[in-house]
């Protein structure tokens, strides 16, 4: 996803507490809303066997009877094309998409904060190649990279996984690079080094502390984009397999019958919508949290 | 300013040839045995080997990448496994599509979201600046996908207000058939004069169009909210309201003409990644560009023209950037001091 209004690279910027943070959720309503959804779908997704009406139907359950009935009292949300209700499938489905962008993000944090501090730590040649290969990478719309690796491993979640991963790590190296390449100039990186510190000492101890603010704000932006990202390769047939409860393949099942039956489509997609919106609204907000010129307006 | 386009121009191709490596790799090393999915599932130990002779899988990979290298340079990015058409050609007859379904839609985003984005910077905090805010997020988690069922549903079935997919209603092909001069509908038809067919593959863009149009209306209304914002504060801006310029002007001339800059970049990054999007819009419309051309593609495993689709849309993306960068260059002389 591309995050092109005011990036988060506030130097030294850090998430404000107690009173401050109290001020910018009152001025930030939209950030509550975020917070609280995500909240929401968290207790959804953990608690899911308590809360799915039919739990067996998020897995290999049929009802042959019970085919594409539209909601009802008995399955709020109706039941899909081989009778599963589709409530208690978005309620699981809960435990995937999630789950997937957690897992994304956690491979390209690994993946990209350690070349980004190797790039902008040590600068010079290692920088240099660095830089030139995430520039490749970059190139590609993420989207269109990932898919077209998800195109050619065997379909699977974990080969969507890590098709996503690595369109995902690069632009945390360039993110970390700045931080870290501002944090290494400064006059106690230098003292560091003159009282004898061991280098990947005063990296772990000084240099990482100090350059990762902008990337928390930058993982929960893009929460949403991956979720979004990863429903649209399940929506493609590049992810999970049927009777896997994941939203952006039941939008796909649902697509034949849409026409007569609105209800399939139309929930799990709701479910995407509402999940990439409150962690898009988290992401938003932290940033203007953080934005020190936000305290100039009005 | 020569020297800077230069340094651009040898950047954007490093990373071309970066992204046919990449290209490259994901062939070859990723996909599994090409040779195997050329031969076919039920093929014999001799075939594939034939089969590898034939694609010249046999030889070193440092020779594969430059035979590979010298084919896309001369214009052979292979054959598709499933039309049989070389991959090229097939794009050839399918980006013209794409390219106006994502103009159209581009349009369609600035008309909307600059103004939006105008009327939040001016009151921010204010209940429409909250609204527009909500409305932007919202427009960049929309899985555009499932928007394009919702819409198709409501207003083609239900409605019947706009037709449901398609370019243009089959019935035009006989009464008023489309000359290709340019393979870019919209305009042949303008130019030819051919008003009903216009008329005809306008109507059938618009509902495709919108759903494209979503991610960049959040994202342009955004950044120009964050853009005029940033401006606002400066002095040469309290200058023009000291000189007595009305808000309006002070926002929509002069606050507005500092942050085309970047809303012109973020157009064209965008326009790639709406290229991609249209791979999950097309089929639904039974649109007949890229997107169509690459899920019909996923579907049959066709290699060489995924990443044909693949190579072609990262070179957009790329020269889309240059372009700008370069046109950013021309008209702010601070860029190219840099």
């Amino acid at each position: 996803m591309i995050e092109a209004p005011t990036p988060a690279d506030i130097p030294g910027a850090v998430l404000p507490q107690g009173q401050a943070l109290r001020r910018g959720l009152r001025d930030n309503p939209l950030l509550l809303v975020g917070g609280l959804t995500v909240l929401l779908i968290v207790v959804v997704a953990v608690f899911a066997p308590l809360l799915a009406p039919f739990p067996a139907d998020a897995g290999t359950a049929t009802h042959p009877f019970a085919v594409l009935k539209p909601p009802s009292a008995e399955h709020w949300f109706g039941t899909d094309q081989v009778g599963r209700d589709v409530l208690s499938r978005v309620i699981y489905g809960a435990r995937i998409s999630p789950l997937v962008a957690v897992i994304v993000l956690v491979i390209a944090c690994v993946i990209g904060v350690p070349l980004g501090i190797a790039a902008g730590y040590f600068g010079g040649w290692v920088d240099e190649v660095i830089m030139r290969v995430t520039d490749v990478f970059l190139a590609f719309p993420s989207l269109l990279l990932a898919l077209a690796l998800a195109a050619v491993l065997p379909t699977s979640l974990t080969s969507l996984t890590i098709a996503i991963s690595v369109t995902w790590w690069p632009w945390y190296t360039r993110l970390i690079r700045g931080q870290a390449a501002s944090v290494a100039g400064r006059p106690y990186i230098d003292s560091c080094r003159a009282l004898g510190i061991p280098r990947w000492r005063i990296i772990v101890r000084h240099v990482l502390p100090n350059s990762v603010t902008p990337l928390i704000v930058q993982v929960s932006l893009d929460f949403g984009g991956v979720i979004l990202t990863a429903s649209a390769l399940s929506f493609l047939g590049l992810g999970a397999q049927d009777p896997t409860p994941d939203w952006g393949l039941m939008v796909a099942e649902g697509q034949n019958y849409f026409t007569t039956a609105w209800w399939v489509v139309t929930f799990p997609g709701i479910a995407i919508m509402v999940t990439a919106f409150a962690f898009n609204l988290i992401g938003d907000g932290l940033r203007d949290l953080l934005d020190p010129r936000r305290s100039l307006l009005p | 300013m020569t020297v800077y386009v230069a340094r651009r121009v040898v950047l954007a191709a490093l990373v071309v040839v970066g992204v046919i490596i990449a290209t490259f790799v994901i062939a070859r090393v990723v996909a599994g045995d090409p040779a195997a999915t050329w031969a076919g599932p039920h093929a014999s130990a001799a075939q594939v080997a034939a089969a590898r002779r034939f694609l010249g899988l046999d030889r070193p990979p440092a020779v594969q990448l430059l035979s590979y290298f010298g084919g896309i340079l001369s214009g052979n990015w292979g054959l598709s496994v499933h039309t049989h058409q070389p991959v090229l050609s097939d794009i050839g007859t399918a980006a013209p599509a794409s390219l106006e379904l994502v103009t159209i839609a581009l349009i369609i985003a600035l008309v909307v979201a600059v103004p939006l984005g105008l009327v939040s910077a001016r009151w921010p905090g204010g209940l429409a600046d909250q609204a527009i805010r909500a409305g932007s997020i919202l427009g960049v988690s929309m899985p555009i996908f499932w928007m394009a069922l919702i819409l198709q549903l409501v207003f083609s079935q239900r409605l019947h207000w706009l037709p449901a997919a398609g370019e243009y209603s089959p019935s035009l092909l006989f009464s008023h058939p489309l000359a290709r001069l340019t393979g870019f509908s919209l305009i042949d038809a303008t130019l030819t004069g051919n008003w009903p067919m216009l008329g005809g593959i306008l109507a059938h863009i618009l509902l495709p169009a919108l759903v494209v149009a979503a991610y960049p209306a959040g994202l342009i209304a955004r950044m120009v909210r964050a853009q005029v914002l940033d401006t606002v504060g400066e002095t040469h801006i309290q200058m023009l309201r000291a000189l007595g310029f009305r808000e309006r002007a002070v926002f929509g001339r002069f606050a507005m003409k500092l942050a085309w800059n970047p809303v012109a970049a973020a157009v064209a990054l965008v326009f790639g990644y709406s290229l991609v999007n249209t791979f999950l819009v097309e089929a639904i419309f039974d649109w007949p560009g890229l997107g169509s051309y690459a899920t019909a593609s996923i579907a049959t495993l066709d290699t060489p023209a995924i990443l044909g689709v693949t190579l072609f849309i990262a070179l957009v993306y790329v020269a889309a950037n240059l372009i700008v960068d370069i046109l950013q260059a021309a008209l702010d002389p601070r860029i190219r001091l840099r």
